[in-house]
């Protein structure tokens, strides 16, 4: 077992108790804290899968800026542990068993697909993921959708102002 | 140059990763009443489809540079995951308005007040 193999367990792990912290801390705050912390392990996971670009992005963009603004969010509402709403025993039940379902029928679709058996995913090699080839094919192949992601964001601006101005 | 076959991950291991963060994020979508988490959730799911295109977009990478180095197959996989983190954050934006407006109106974040919708 190499180093490659224990930085990939270990990532794993974290994102996925992170990711069940989230759902069951009932303060918010925590739960955005937990979030971060998922988003650092998938950060870990795209710079292990030598995605350098979309490592940084992520951090600066998800757990960075989005989730300031959930936090940002929270605090303006004062939300803690006993505003938070409580539902049905019966009804968590439901939700994880659905979820579990969900789970089941996947793991046993991808167990019985013979043709991902011996497909690997490239860890440390291959350039894909640096700057400077992604920015190539982002400014020439891609070029008009990158324009129009402006204009989505401009509708985005505009629709939350006129949003939270009311 | 690094040798190919040392340093490969079986893609098993990410689809399964990826699909157990999705579960995840749909339990919570399901069992929270909170608006905040589970647009949250939300997010989380949107993140294990991005790990899993990435996952996908170096097995194709790695394959293609083992017949033909140089290559820049896949790079499209990592260009959707770019492209998906910005239509994250345009919906984050609004649905966190959203999420402003209906607390301004009812005192709450409890989605089931959103039943009204119904009528």
């Amino acid at each position: 077992m190499g180093t490659t193999e224990i930085l990939f367990f270990f990532l794993s792990a974290l994102a996925i108790f992170s990711a069940i912290m989230v759902l069951v801390s009932k303060n918010p705050v925590h739960s955005v804290l937990w979030l971060i912390a998922v988003f650092f392990a998938i950060s870990g996971h795209y710079i292990l899968l030598n995605a350098q670009f979309l490592a940084i992005v992520n951090l600066i963009v998800y757990a960075g800026a989005i989730m300031v603004l959930f936090l940002f969010v929270i605090m303006l509402m004062n939300l803690n542990a006993e505003t938070e709403p409580q539902k049905h025993v019966w009804m968590t039940m439901a939700g994880v068993i659905s979820g579990g379902c969900f789970l089941m029928v996947f793991v046993s679709l991808v167990r019985q697909a013979t043709d991902m058996n011996g497909k690997t995913a490239l860890m440390i090699g291959g350039n894909i993921g640096l700057i400077k080839n992604l920015g190539k094919v982002l400014f020439t192949e891609y070029v008009v959708p990158f324009e129009i992601t402006s204009v989505l964001f401009l509708s985005a601006m505009v629709g939350a102002v006129v949003i939270g101005k009311k | 140059m690094i040798p190919l076959g040392v340093w490969d991950m079986p893609i098993q291991y990410y689809i399964y990763l990826c699909l157990t963060l999705f579960s995840i994020g749909i339990i919570g979508v399901l069992t929270r009443r909170n608006a905040i988490i589970v647009f949250m959730c939300v997010e989380l799911m949107l993140n294990a489809v991005n790990l899993l295109l990435v996952a996908f977009s170096k097995m194709h990478h790695g394959a293609a540079i083992a017949r033909l180095p140089g290559s820049t197959a896949g790079i499209e996989g990592q260009l959707f995951v770019f492209f998906i983190m910005v239509v994250a954050a345009a919906e984050v934006s609004v649905g966190l308005a959203i999420i402003v407006m209906m607390y301004r109106n009812t005192h709450s974040v409890d989605i089931n007040f959103l039943n009204r919708l119904k009528n």
